[in-house]
């Protein structure tokens, strides 16, 4: 097992502030994964990837558990701590700076472009969670049986709008045998 | 202080059901916040979706905007600490067993077989994503486009946000 890197605890907040701050639009997973793998080379894909799959599998918000998950990882309670307050603190206060100005006055002027400019970013979010899938893809599938789970898994949630939850719970045992199978005939 | 009671309860207990991530329980919140407690209007409700989606961060946020709608910024703390607490805890204990097992070969083989079923998920949030907002032909090619760029060259994504915004202004959209 490769030795994982023991980044100091203000360098994980740091990276999370970075994640949470410039993330708009729901693509964090994409920041997570630029910031801790690509750029920081804190975790592998496939550390990444399993870490991104058991976040999703708890209850909560998938990037605030990832953050834990990863700060744990790394650094323990007081990791897990310096990730979450890192993504958190900063988002919480522009919000609810956001929100009183919202609350003080109703209806500003401007704000019809404002919200126009909005979901042209929040459309550019959606393709930075795909590009993503692209990436990871890329360089994680190698085979037919994983490229045909992933697939499903996609196209089931992502297309037909099953729920996540009886997806998973047929397609991580399929995976997981996949994966003993391979692992008995290597 | 019911008002902080009432906060609490419904979002930790959210928190406890949100599978998949936030956006699955916002029809729950809105639930809540306008017809159980009667905090806000239907429409201060989407107005305050849209302010937590164009601010940065966990779309979550939206809770702590509905306690500070609710009980103001004890009603903003109160929320933030039932919404991320619980779940929290939970993933901690997870990592840590997670962390006990890493010379198991087990390990290697779950690894294994839960990359394939992140990358379906990347995948699954970004076409849900697609279909939950009112997308036009526009902000489909703008999607599309970011996808591509993203995928295939290492340009800042905050350069891509920002002409992204750009092209919707033009477009007038």
């Amino acid at each position: 097992m490769p030795t994982r890197p023991r980044p100091a605890l203000s360098a994980l907040f740091m990276g999370f502030v970075t994640i949470g701050l410039s993330s708009f639009g729901g693509g964090l997973t994409a920041w997570v994964r630029r910031e801790v793998v690509q750029r920081r080379g804190w975790l592998d894909d496939q550390q990444f990837l399993s870490g991104y799959a058991l976040s999703q599998l708890v209850p909560g918000a998938t990037n605030v558990n990832l953050a834990v998950f990863i700060g744990t990882q790394l650094r323990g309670v007081p990791g897990a701590l310096a990730c979450f307050a890192g993504l958190t603190f900063p988002p919480t206060i522009i919000a609810c700076t956001l929100g009183a100005i919202y609350f003080g006055m109703h209806g500003m002027p401007g704000g019809e472009s404002l919200s126009i400019a909005l979901g042209g970013m929040g459309a550019v979010a959606i393709g930075l969670n795909l590009g993503t899938g692209i990436r990871l893809a890329r360089r994680g599938i190698r085979k037919i049986v994983p490229a045909l789970i992933a697939a499903t898994v996609a196209v089931s949630v992502g297309i037909a709008g099953l729920p996540l939850i009886p997806v998973l719970g047929v397609m991580i045992p399929v995976s997981l045998l996949a994966a003993w199978w391979a692992s008995r005939a290597a | 202080m019911t008002t902080l009671w009432q906060i609490f309860w419904l979002f930790a207990l959210l928190s406890m059901v949100a599978f998949g991530g936030g956006a699955g329980v916002i029809p729950d919140m809105q639930r809540g916040a306008v017809e159980t407690y009667r905090w806000m209007t239907a429409k201060e409700f989407l107005d305050l979706f849209a302010i937590s989606r164009s601010a940065p961060g966990p779309g979550s946020m939206i809770a702590v905007l509905i306690g500070q709608k609710a009980a103001g910024l004890a009603g903003a703390a109160v929320a933030f600490v039932a919404m991320f607490m619980p779940s929290c805890l939970v993933v901690h204990f997870v990592a840590k067993g997670w962390d006990r097992a890493a010379r198991k070969p087990w390990r290697a083989v779950v690894e294994q077989a839960l990359a394939p079923i992140g990358i379906g998920m990347t995948f699954a949030s970004g076409l849900a994503l697609a279909q939950g907002t009112e997308h036009e032909y526009v902000s489909y090619a703008v999607t599309a486009t970011a996808t591509l760029v993203f995928a295939f060259t290492s340009i800042n994504p905050i350069l891509l946000l920002a002409a992204g915004g750009a092209v919707m202004l033009l477009a007038g959209v």
